[in-house]
């Protein structure tokens, strides 16, 4: 079973925060199909959080097939997700240093990069994630 | 849905002075309703009315669909932690619970014992030798184990350190959990409530300046910054909340359910916290009262 963890200064919502830490355990293998997640009751008990909260978290990833709730039992994983191709982010990796290294050669300081980097993102995945 | 707390044009005076005024609600079952607003805002007068402690001045207030305090039945359905979660001292815990059991028809025994036991309290322990994080807890019991439907709690944090409050928190929201009860809360905390709400109320100056489900209002909700420029010409369906101004510069808080299209603004979402402080500031502005500032403890 896994344990969630919060970041309060994080700014993004809770629910998503509980999303994104299921997809990282499944990524990491330390969640696979057959295994249940924490109860909403377990998962308040720990955060102190509101139980609709986990449950809203709990529906977004059944609806993207990967969990699936038994009534009465609990909810458990029903479906992985492939792990990140390490050679895929190394290559990004080498590319993005690349591209840090012209913008720097061109007048470009840190705060110029991150506000580009912070559009970039944001029109790739224009799905607003606040 | 019914609503679990239902007001029209709610008032209470105190001689001259509103205490609560013109306050129209009506909050949906199944709800962690989180009331903020600064000391002296109207936060316990409106929970007062709630429980019937207090009769309205003016207007009406109907809590799980009755006047409060109407019938027992009515009182067994709502249970009220009051401010400073306070217990008899020269009590134990076993008499707290066993008075308990005596007053409320549909007392939980179980329910009750199990929790002290969770909670590693001695029921012989008198009230009164108990750390305020217990005799909150013990307070928390009370109230559960009469099984109501509305749980009303009145600062049931303010003055505990922050284990305390992070443990009481987490009791509160297991029993959400478990028992499916509708809550309200009153707290200056913000951090605490924006853990455990997804129904925000916001108290100033006796009126309510705004409520609604946290994550409708987060999303209605924009901060947007660019060059300086008059609010009286944005489109009519954003409402300002809150705006600042330099020479060249202008910061505005708005309201509105469409999209902002407008590509001279950089627009970002805004969180729990920006949203408690910018309907709270607005009264300050609008009236230059100097009102004492909300705290934020994380």
């Amino acid at each position: 079973m896994i344990e969630f963890q919060l970041d309060p200064a994080s700014g993004v919502a809770t629910y998503l925060q509980l999303v994104q830490q299921v997809h990282q355990a499944l990524r990491l293998g330390m969640l696979e199909p057959g295994d249940q997640l924490p109860t909403a009751q377990q998962v308040v008990a720990k955060l102190a959080i509101n139980p609709n909260t986990v449950l809203k978290a709990y529906r977004d990833l059944e609806r993207e097939g990967l969990v699936r709730a038994r009534p009465g039992m609990g909810t458990f994983v029903v479906q992985t997700l492939p792990g990140r191709d390490e050679v895929a982010l190394a290559r990004f990796l080498s590319q993005m240093s690349k591209l840090l290294l012209a913008a720097r050669a061109a007048g470009l300081d840190s705060d110029d990069i991150e506000a580009i980097y912070r559009t970039a993102i944001r029109n790739v995945f224009a799905e607003g994630v606040a | 849905m019914t609503a679990v707390l239902e007001t029209m044009g709610l008032g209470k005076q105190y001689g001259r002075r509103w205490a609560l005024h013109d306050c129209t609600l009506s909050i949906p079952a199944g709800n962690v309703v989180g009331l903020v607003g600064p000391n002296g805002a109207g936060k316990t007068t409106m929970l007062q009315l709630a429980v019937g402690l207090l009769a309205p001045t003016t207007g009406s207030i109907a809590v799980l669909g009755d006047a409060p305090a109407s019938s027992p039945a009515q009182l067994g359905k709502v249970g009220f932690v009051a401010q400073d979660t306070p217990a008899y001292a020269r009590l134990s815990i076993a008499q707290h619970l066993h008075m308990g059991s005596w007053l409320n028809p549909d007392w939980d025994d179980e329910v009750a014992t199990q929790r002290i036991d969770q909670l590693g309290l001695d029921p012989k322990q008198r009230a009164g030798s108990l750390s305020g994080g217990q005799r909150a807890q013990l307070a928390l019991t009370l109230a559960i184990a009469k099984r109501p439907e509305l749980l009303l709690l009145d600062e049931p944090v303010a003055s505990l350190d922050p284990l305390a409050r992070r443990e009481f928190l987490q009791s509160l929201m297991e029993v959400v959990a478990e028992h499916g009860v509708s809550v309200v809360l009153s707290s200056h905390l913000v951090s605490d409530l924006e853990r455990v709400c997804d129904y925000l109320v916001v108290l100033v100056d006796s009126h309510v300046r705004v409520a609604g489900e946290v994550s409708e209002l987060l999303a209605s909700h924009h901060r947007l910054s660019g060059l300086r420029r008059n609010p009286s010409t944005l489109p009519a369906n954003q409402e300002v909340i809150e705006q600042s101004h330099t020479d060249k510069q202008s910061t505005l808080l708005v309201r509105t359910e469409e999209p902002i299209l407008d590509p001279n603004w950089t627009v970002t979402p805004i969180t729990f916290e920006d949203l408690v402080l910018a309907y709270m500031s607005q009264a300050r502005d609008t009236k230059h009262l100097g009102r004492p500032a909300l705290g934020v403890v994380s």
